[in-house]
């Protein structure tokens, strides 16, 4: 019945699957919760798979639409998922509702992993990057450079596309107002929402999930956009007249919590400490182009390949051009500041 | 039997078979009414116990305090212009409805019944292809680099695409593409119910086709089109996917402000508030379209 049930779920890659029938012996069943699609298989053959097999668990993959429903299993009294994958400002969102058990950090060994990247209940996972990219067709020789040529519409005239979400893009209106990275958090909301309406007349799309921020751009709906690096860089591997920069961008992170009720805290416990552990780590710049590890002792594991490091958007030298997206702060003011933007955008 | 109690005679036959006539009245029905039970049941356990549920939620804060900021918090901007942009766009998608499915219902009914037969399949066709990928096409159709633009710039007849989608334009007609069936149905039903010989005698009292139209086909077909009226306009105040995608952003919907709500705060009270005022703003417009066309807006004459 047990296995029966796994295999019906059919969520995990092959990997992963190969794990839970090995182990299954005796071992503890976790069930890991994500937000779906190619992501969720990445994330299960990179990172998920391997950890639980250091843990010894067995591992069940169901999806996820968010927060929302994460709230919902654990306002149930005996939610069905054991440990859930968010972005990190829900992981902060959730633990502020008390949503999630503390992480053991015992057992959980965060030492290589940034004081922002991880709470009380929640620690990150992975990372990923919102960066500038634009059609090559459009600019040429001459590309914007970073957020203050995204700002500047008369010497890159051209239909530009932002999220309708305010995470990383109250951040991107900062940088390209002229606020020097270092500076740009705690976020000075008003300044950013005072750029944003210098730049709305020039935004043709406010776009609301990343297939449709790669579509934009491939099909040339809007000449440069606010994109994830993973998404744009789909576009470019489809051949696609496009071009994105690391510089100014935004590094959030991807972040897993146990839930409240769960019954496996001990063994989720574990798994979460192999997820985070260097060595695994170390998996995701090969596996995962694009994303970057959140433990940044992953790069001191092994010797990557050139053109390995060059795409991470992790690596010290791709970081050390962007900002770190504050999920805390985000927990704070969520509220009021995805009122005021939306606000902004539909007037 | 009553035949039998007829027979017999009597001093009060008449009031004899009254009360037994009654009676058997009165059992048809019950036992007719008991048949609607299950449905009745079903309806009162997923549909009227959770809506009275979200109502009384809708009161309380996420510690579970009695509160009315769930009610306060929608005199903010955001949600004054989402509530007005959802009746406008609502009301605009009718309106567009009305004028593209009036004329085509009118004509599926003068046809015979084979040829509008076959006719009503390309208005039902779009029922068979999922909300998702209608939005879609017409993203490819009314985008700068869509059919129409490139067609248009292509052959000099435009210098600059015009912008079509991801603005209230390309929402509109989305929606109206998803919508113009539920118009257009009872309609067709209720002009095929109306007896082509008034058409007949109308003209033979001296009316010309026009004044026919006018004066006895229209007023007759006024209750389906009520009917299609309050069913799309209904419709529409809950539509979320295509604003969404071919809105641009731009475009807000209270359903999508409800889904904001339940991603955002942590309580369902903030979201079931929502669902209250649209259900209340709702039900008051239908009264007022009831008492605009003198009919029920939910099909037939009063």
């Amino acid at each position: 019945m047990k296995r029966r049930s796994h295999i019906k779920t059919g969520m995990l890659a092959a990997t992963a699957m190969a794990v839970a029938i090995s182990t299954a012996h005796g071992a503890d069943t976790l069930t890991i919760a994500g937000l779906g699609g190619k992501l969720q298989d990445d994330l299960t053959a990179t990172l998920f798979a391997p950890a639980a097999e250091k843990a010894g668990v067995e591992l069940r993959g169901q999806s996820h639409d968010g927060l929302a429903g994460v709230r919902v299993q654990v306002q149930s009294g005996s939610p069905g998922w054991d440990v859930a994958h968010l972005g990190a400002e829900d992981c902060a969102i959730g633990a502020g509702e008390g949503l999630f058990e503390p992480i053991d950090y015992q057992v959980v060994d965060a030492d290589g992993i940034a004081e922002s990247a991880r709470g009380e209940n929640w620690v990150g996972t992975n990372t990923y990057s919102v960066v500038l990219a634009w059609r090559t067709d459009k600019y040429g020789d001459n590309p914007p450079k970073d957020w203050k040529d995204f700002w500047d519409v008369e010497a890159f005239p051209g239909r530009r596309a932002l999220s309708v979400y305010p995470q990383e893009m109250m951040e991107i209106a900062l940088l390209g107002d002229g606020v020097a990275r270092e500076d740009v958090y705690p976020l000075d909301t008003e300044r950013s929402l005072a750029a944003l309406e210098k730049i709305k007349p020039h935004i043709g799309v406010w776009w609301s999930s990343g297939a449709q921020s790669a579509q934009l751009i491939k099909d040339g709906e809007v000449d440069m956009e606010a994109i994830w690096g993973s998404r744009v860089a789909g576009v470019i591997a489809d051949g696609a007249p496009v071009a994105f920069t690391y510089q100014d961008g935004v590094i959030g992170f991807g972040c897993v919590a146990v839930l409240k009720g769960s019954k496996n805290v001990e063994a989720a416990q574990k798994l979460i400490a192999n997820i985070v552990s260097p060595e695994i780590q170390a998996r995701i710049p090969t596996m995962m182009s694009y994303y970057g590890p959140a433990n940044r002792k992953a790069f001191e594991v092994k010797e990557f390949p050139a053109d390995v490091i060059a795409q991470s958007n992790a690596s010290p030298e791709n970081a050390g051009r962007q900002i770190v997206m504050q999920p805390n702060w985000w927990a704070e003011h969520n509220q009021d500041v995805r009122e005021d933007y939306k606000n902004l955008m539909i007037e | 039997m009553t035949m039998a109690i007829d027979l017999k005679g009597g001093a009060a036959p008449a009031t004899l078979n009254e009360r037994l006539l009654k009676r058997h009245d009165r059992r048809e029905r019950t036992a007719l009414s008991l048949l609607t039970a299950p449905g009745a049941l079903l309806i009162l356990v997923v549909l009227i116990l959770p809506i009275g549920w979200l109502f009384w939620l809708s009161f309380f804060d996420a510690s579970g305090e009695p509160t009315l900021a769930n009610y306060a918090r929608m005199l903010r901007p955001v949600y004054v212009k989402t509530f007005i942009s959802t009746f406008q766009v609502a009301g605009l998608v009718t309106a567009a409805c009305v004028l593209l499915g009036y004329p085509v219902a009118y004509l599926l009914s003068q046809l015979s019944e084979r040829t509008a037969g076959i006719l009503m399949i390309f208005v039902i066709l779009p029922f068979w292809t999922s909300v998702l990928v209608r939005t879609y096409a017409w993203l490819v159709i009314l985008q700068r680099t869509g059919l129409i633009n490139t067609w248009l710039t292509g052959a000099g007849i435009i210098e600059e695409p015009m912008p079509l989608v991801h603005n209230l334009l390309g929402t509109v007609i989305g929606m109206v593409h998803v919508m113009l069936p539920f118009l257009i149905l009872p309609l067709y039903a209720s002009m095929r119910a109306i007896d082509p010989v008034l058409m007949r005698a109308a003209a033979n009292c001296g009316a010309t086709p026009a004044q026919a139209f006018r004066q006895v086909f229209l007023p007759l077909s006024l209750p389906g089109l009520a009917a299609g009226i309050g069913l799309v306009f209904v419709l529409c105040l809950g539509f979320f996917v295509t604003p969404a995608l071919l809105g641009g952003g731009r475009v807000a919907m209270w359903a999508m402000q409800i889904a904001d709500n339940i991603a955002v705060y942590g309580n369902w009270g903030a979201a079931s508030a929502l669902g209250v005022v649209l259900l209340a703003v709702t039900a008051l417009i239908l009264v007022v379209l009831r008492r605009i066309f003198k009919v029920d807006t939910f099909g037939g004459a009063r």
